[in-house]
């Protein structure tokens, strides 16, 4: 009665050899092709440095003003605009504000990152069904996966160091996008694209002209989406040398600094609320012209 | 080289086209919808119904043997009630549907011929298309919208406006330039839909039930804008409605639609006087006969005699020569040919007699 007492599981000399197989090839893969990768992804990691040297190094005056002008030409608010900058000033008397810039900086590579490849993909994804059926059950593993398990290939890939983390962050934090752009393509109202077509509409200037502007708001909370997930990626990518506000919260869990680990939480907390909602209000305005107000 | 003087001969074409309309002609066209329409074409040619044809092989006829030639600069008029199949039929004009099977000739060119590229450049240039549910654009304003035909096109930005603001003028929205879809009413939505297909300037304009979603008064209002406008573009113009009296009021011709066969063309007036069947009779009773029949249908021969106090030109509507004997307080009129010779004669009692509907009939 054994086998009903404990799961009869496969031979364990069988698993470790199974395991150690599959851990020999990835790391012979590595070995042989890792340096090509990393070069690869060069430009990559000059852009990173570009972005947080410019946070970093710009006086903070003036990346308040930046940011308070972005939060304003994107809201048209000035209540969102006065809470970014007050969240922002208390960051800075708490003398977070190195990390916070970091921080911000990872999270706009990130971003973008995940728009240049997540809206290809998600336009791709809406043309075609079997396309469609191919990705989804990978965004779906991609999403349940606990995100500490990405980082284990990307490191025995390419080390530690920004690159590692930005592509662990980008691989955790791209399913929205390219969900909600699929979305939304899917979405786009029949007869304004017929008639794109009957005025002689090419595949691209329907895509140009119909497709993504009308998609556009759908697209904006697969943006805000992603942000937020990557900004919860973050802390855990500081494990693997991503800098920023990421890095004290784990110096605070190793020495149970219980305040260290609450402030800077609660300064991630406070950029997360400003990007949520500078870009829910740049999604709301992007839907101006399209709620009935005639029948 | 090859290719302008390609683009030159298609240019001149064009002209050619624009000084002397397109007509369109449709040779046995038939429409299956379904999975596998070739297999079953040759079972709804040899007539199997449209029931039958569904419930043992699961194909929908969308259109069966449609033959109809469209004279260039009039207007056609396609009739029929909900799913007879008429935007099914508009569509296969610039195909944004494929045919099962048939000819489609327009300005004598094979349409169904035509590659992607060669069908691009045919949509671009030769048609342009007015959609029931407006169908514009809600990200952009009324000019933006009008000038989406030539902005593909790639004409430059200047022409671009400059075309949009003539026709945005002539439909009666100069002012609205910078309003969006959705701050206008549906008539005015339409009026901008209308004056984005006239910025085309293409010989041929499909209007698929474009004035049914509007409200009665709105709707009259518009038809009288297309009148009014086609007597100047002179355009060949496809005209979707399922209103009889709208068909009657805008189409030289008319072609009545029921599941997806044409059970009779020809002009308004033709339809009034002699419906092909039960259907189309029971269609026409309730129409005003004074607005459609016209004196010279039911004139009685009186060449040479010398013209009464009253008198009209041939083509004149009976309502409208009912008005003018009634006012005149005269019994008789005579009928003037173009030379303004008598050609015939016509009283009041012929004249009401014409004018409501045969009893008995159904
Ligand atoms: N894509 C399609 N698949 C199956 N049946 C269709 C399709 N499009 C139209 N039909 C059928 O063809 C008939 C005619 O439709 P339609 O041309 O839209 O009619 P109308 O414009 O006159 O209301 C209807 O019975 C409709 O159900
Ligand atoms: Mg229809």
């Amino acid at each position: 009665m054994d086998w009903l007492e404990k799961f009869p599981n496969i031979d364990d000399d069988v698993l470790r050899e199974l395991k150690k197989a599959i851990d020999e090839g990835f790391r012979a893969f590595t070995r042989a092709y890792g340096d090509a990768i990393e070069s690869f992804f060069d430009p990559l990691q000059y852009f990173l440095i570009q972005s947080e040297r410019f946070m970093t190094n710009t006086p903070w005056p003036i990346i308040m003003l930046l940011i308070g002008a972005i939060a304003w030409f994107a809201s048209r608010n000035w209540k969102i605009v006065a809470s970014a900058l007050v969240t922002l000033a208390l960051i800075g008397l708490f003398d977070m504000w190195d990390d916070t810039m970091k921080t911000i900086s990872m999270i706009f590579v990130c971003t973008v990152m995940s728009i240049v490849v997540g809206i290809p993909i998600g336009v791709a994804m809406s043309r075609s069904d079997r396309l469609q059926r191919a990705i989804n059950p990978i965004l779906d593993v991609m999403q349940t996966m606990p995100s500490f398990v990405y980082l284990i290939p990307v490191v025995m890939l390419l080390g530690i160091g920004k690159v590692p983390g930005l592509i662990a962050v980008v691989i955790y934090a791209i399913p929205p996008i390219i969900r909600l752009t699929n979305l939304g393509i899917r979405l786009v109202d029949r007869d304004v694209l017929e008639a794109a077509d009957a005025f002689g509409s090419s595949p691209w200037q329907r895509l140009k002209n119909v497709q993504l502007p009308l998609a556009l708001p759908t697209i904006m909370a697969g943006i805000n989406q992603t942000i937020m997930m990557a900004l919860a990626m973050v802390v855990i990518a500081s494990m693997i040398g991503v800098q920023g506000l990421g890095q004290p919260v784990l110096k605070a869990i190793a020495n149970q600094y219980f305040t260290l680990g609450m402030f800077n939480g609660l300064a991630i907390v406070g950029i997360a609320i400003i990007f949520d909602r500078v870009s829910q209000a740049y999604g709301l305005r992007l839907q101006k012209h399209r709620q009935v107000i005639h029948g | 080289m090859a290719d302008r003087l390609q683009h030159e001969q298609a240019q001149r074409e064009a002209q050619r086209q624009a000084a002397h309309g397109v007509g369109i002609e449709i040779r046995g066209l038939y429409k299956l919808f379904g999975p596998n329409p070739s297999l079953h074409i040759d079972k709804a040619r040899a007539g199997m119904s449209k029931t039958e044809l569904n419930e043992k092989h699961g194909h929908v006829i969308g259109l069966r043997d449609i033959n109809i030639t469209m004279p260039a600069g009039c207007v056609q008029v396609v009739m029929g009630l909900s799913g007879s199949g008429k935007s099914t039929l508009i569509r296969h004009i610039n195909r944004l549907i494929e045919p099962t099977a048939g000819q489609l000739l327009v300005g004598g060119t094979d349409v169904l011929a035509m590659n992607e590229a060669d069908l691009r450049a045919f949509r671009r240039h030769r048609t342009a298309m007015v959609f029931q549910k407006f169908a514009l654009l809600p990200h952009r304003n009324v000019l933006e919208n009008t000038v989406y035909g030539l902005e593909i096109q790639g004409l430059p930005r200047a022409r671009q406006v400059e075309a949009a603001m003539r026709w945005i003028e002539r439909v009666g929205l100069k002012g609205f330039e910078d309003r969006y879809p959705n701050q206008l009413s549906g008539g005015m939505q339409q009026r901008v839909g209308l004056a984005r297909a006239l910025t085309n300037d293409a010989p041929i304009l499909l209007m698929d039930e474009a004035f049914s979603a509007l409200d009665p008064l709105i709707r009259i209002d518009m038809q009288s804008v297309l009148l009014d406008l086609q007597k100047e573009i002179k355009k060949t113009i496809v005209f979707i409605t399922h209103d009889l009296d709208e068909a009657l009021r805008l189409g030289d011709r008319i072609a009545i639609l029921r599941d997806g066969e044409v059970i009779q063309q020809g002009t308004g007036q033709d339809i009034v006087l002699r419906p092909a069947d039960d259907y189309i009779t029971k269609f026409v009773k309730e129409v005003n006969r004074g607005r459609v029949i016209k004196v010279e249908t039911i004139m009685e021969a009186a060449a040479g005699a010398s013209p009464s106090r009253v008198t009209v030109l041939a083509g004149t509507l009976l309502e409208e020569a009912a008005r003018r004997l009634t006012e005149s307080g005269e019994q008789t009129l005579h009928v003037l040919d173009e030379s303004g010779k008598v050609c015939g004669r016509v009283d009041m009692q012929r004249m009401v007699a014409a004018m409501v509907t045969p009893a008995g009939g159904h």
